[in-house]
């Protein structure tokens, strides 16, 4: 089914332009009207206590510094590991996300315990040429990474030539060979909720495993309103052709509130069959922090501080 | 049809990090004077607040902190110029509020600012009295300076409401540290326009949190908080009470300044007892000739 809507559509840019602008245009009022109706539910102590598990066991834990160490990323695994040591009911992260040179030592820290997912294509800016972008993803391969968060090409997608933006996607998928792909949008480079809506096709027609609002790089990153439009999109793909794709916010998400936010939106807009960290994931650092303080509160009966949660 | 103007009345709200905010839970109490006669409806604060109020203060002490010892004097100092320009306000508040004379009222007024310029004076000075220089067996400088503990969570003296008030906060603030303190239950007004003068003062936002309400629900969230680090028991009556909550500040190793054995006589020189509840020593070695 896919293949097929694929193999129609993205046959020139025309066409595939023809596709992604047929799309219904999405209601900016109404979008940001049901996002903020929806963090307004109010989640109380025993949900509250499964919301905070389930989002510490969806989180990618990420540090993606020009001044990470191997020491740093090694310290990131041991957090994602056993992300709480005074508390061994505490479940682990998803999966750690670090620069593709990094992947090497993360995999080696993590073992098989996680995923090790590496940012490549030239990230965060996605500028260079697809040669260096598919040695970049090839590299981060090679090194362990078994999940690949790529950037688009903001420049062609809005200059209006999706079909180079597809086919890089469909090369850099390729050159994933197992490894899952997510596809970094970072929407807020791309303008409108309409532009949000073309791209989670334009990636979902290319192949992506996961969709991604943002590179944590540029704000605005994740906000609601936008990754409600990209649960709408997963949710109407799998109507359309039963396959299942991932969502990701990344970005500018730091506090258990907003996590459990997003967990609401997840279980609203695509259902329970999307609340698990296959197919959701929360791209953040110190959101893990935050989540582990709501968990100690829960679990002694006071507030907790910084002081019982590591630096990092 | 206009005769004479509409009142415009005052809402008394919470003070937390710099900003006037209702309580999250939405709650008030009716405030009456001490006759019994309504005077406003002030916020009760939730353990949320209490909450908000200690991130504010842990967020705001580094910097405070972090300030010359001179620039707090000054700050200070500044609260005691703010208090003077608007005391004919806390005047008529406390009058109405503990139902005393105009001249008490006054008196009170009085003595919380030199209260103020007190110990905004102490303020480059703790260093030198509290601090030494210690001598020791060997080729090396050692020294002891007093360091702030850090967010210091206060319950208010019921009466004198704004001289009690000034009287617990400022030796907390004056060496660093900064604070949540829950203000008299039952005249909490003066407390609020107090938040007002600090607001106006150069006081960083955070530095003072003033919580209205009832100090038996916020206080043992206030007591068992891990990020508290020191916790002042001054208001508390009930030796029940200041008990439980110091307990519950072990937990979470807070310091904790117990309450008075007997009610204090307010407007005494306060010594520097209470400021020196509130820093931790620092001990340095340095080599000499180095």
């Amino acid at each position: 089914m896919t293949a097929a809507l694929a193999a129609d559509v993205a046959v020139s840019n025309a066409a595939l332009r023809r596709y992604l602008h047929g799309l219904p245009g999405v209601d900016q009022v109404g979008a940001e009207g049901r996002a903020a109706m929806l963090s307004t539910r109010s989640i109380k102590a025993a949900s509250k206590q499964q919301a905070i598990d389930l989002a510490i066991s969806m989180v990618d834990l990420t540090t993606l510094e020009g001044m990470d160490t191997p020491g740093k990323v090694r310290a990131l695994c041991a957090k994602a590991l056993r992300p709480d040591p005074t508390d061994p009911t505490t479940p682990h992260v998803a999966a750690v996300c670090v620069y593709g040179d990094m992947a090497a030592i993360a995999r080696d820290a993590v073992g098989d315990a996680l995923h090790v997912a590496a940012v490549a294509t030239a990230f965060p800016s996605g500028r260079a040429s697809l040669a260096v972008k598919l040695a970049d993803t090839r590299d981060a391969v090679a090194n362990g990474a078994d999940e690949i968060d790529m950037v688009i090409d903001r420049g062609a997608f809005l200059a209006g030539r999706y079909l180079d933006v597809y086919d890089e996607i469909v090369a850099i998928k390729e050159a994933c060979g197992t490894a899952h792909l997510k596809v970094i949008f970072e929407t807020g480079e791309l303008r409108t909720y309409d532009n949000v809506r073309r791209a989670s096709y334009l990636a979902m027609l290319a192949g992506a495993d996961f969709i991604k609002t943002s590179t944590g790089k540029v704000s605005p990153a994740a906000t609601l309103p936008v990754t409600l439009i990209l649960l709408e999109a997963v949710r109407d793909w799998h109507r359309q052709t039963g396959q299942r794709i991932g969502v990701k916010p990344a970005g500018g998400i730091r506090t258990s509130k907003d996590a459990i936010r997003y967990l609401v939106m997840v279980n609203e807009v695509c259902g329970e069959a999307w609340l698990t960290p296959d197919l959701f994931r929360f791209g953040a650092s110190s959101l893990l922090n935050d989540l582990l303080l709501q968990r100690q509160r829960m679990r002694t009966g006071h507030y907790s501080g910084p002081d019982y949660v590591t630096i990092d | 049809m206009m005769e004479g103007r509409l009142d415009v009345r005052k809402t008394y709200k919470l003070y937390i990090g710099g900003a006037f905010p209702r309580s999250e839970s939405g709650r008030t109490y009716a405030v009456t004077d001490a006759k019994g006669r309504f005077l406003a409806n002030a916020s009760l604060a939730s353990r949320k607040d209490a909450r908000d109020a200690v991130l504010a203060a842990r967020a705001a002490q580094r910097g405070w902190a972090g300030a010359t010892a001179y620039n707090r004097g000054q700050v200070i100092y500044r609260i005691a110029e703010m208090l003077e320009g608007r005391r004919a306000q806390f005047e008529a508040e406390i009058e109405s509020a503990e139902g005393c004379s105009a001249r008490r009222a006054s008196a009170q007024v009085d003595s919380a600012i030199d209260r103020w310029v007190w110990y905004a004076g102490w303020s480059d000075k703790i260093a030198q009295v509290l601090g030494s220089s210690n001598p020791v067996s060997g080729p090396y400088f050692n020294f002891s300076v007093p360091q702030p503990t850090g967010v210091v969570a206060a319950i208010a003296p019921q009466r004198p409401s704004l001289l009690g008030l000034v009287s617990v906060v400022a030796p907390i603030i004056v060496s660093g540290n900064s604070c949540v303190v829950v203000a008299s239950p039952e005249c909490p007004l003066p407390a609020i326009t107090l938040a007002e003068v600090l607001a106006t003062s150069d006081l960083p936002g955070g530095v003072v949190n003033i919580l209205t309400g009832a100090p038996g629900e916020i206080g043992p969230w206030l007591a068992s908080h891990a990020d508290v680090d020191a916790l002042d028991l001054t208001g508390v009556v009930d030796d029940g009470v200041a008990t439980e909550m110091a307990v519950a500040a072990a937990e979470t190793i807070t310091r904790v300044l117990p309450p008075p054995s007997s009610p204090p006589d307010w407007s005494a020189d306060p010594g520097l007892g209470r400021i020196s509840a509130f820093v931790e020593t620092t001990t340095v070695w340095h080599p000499q000739g180095v």
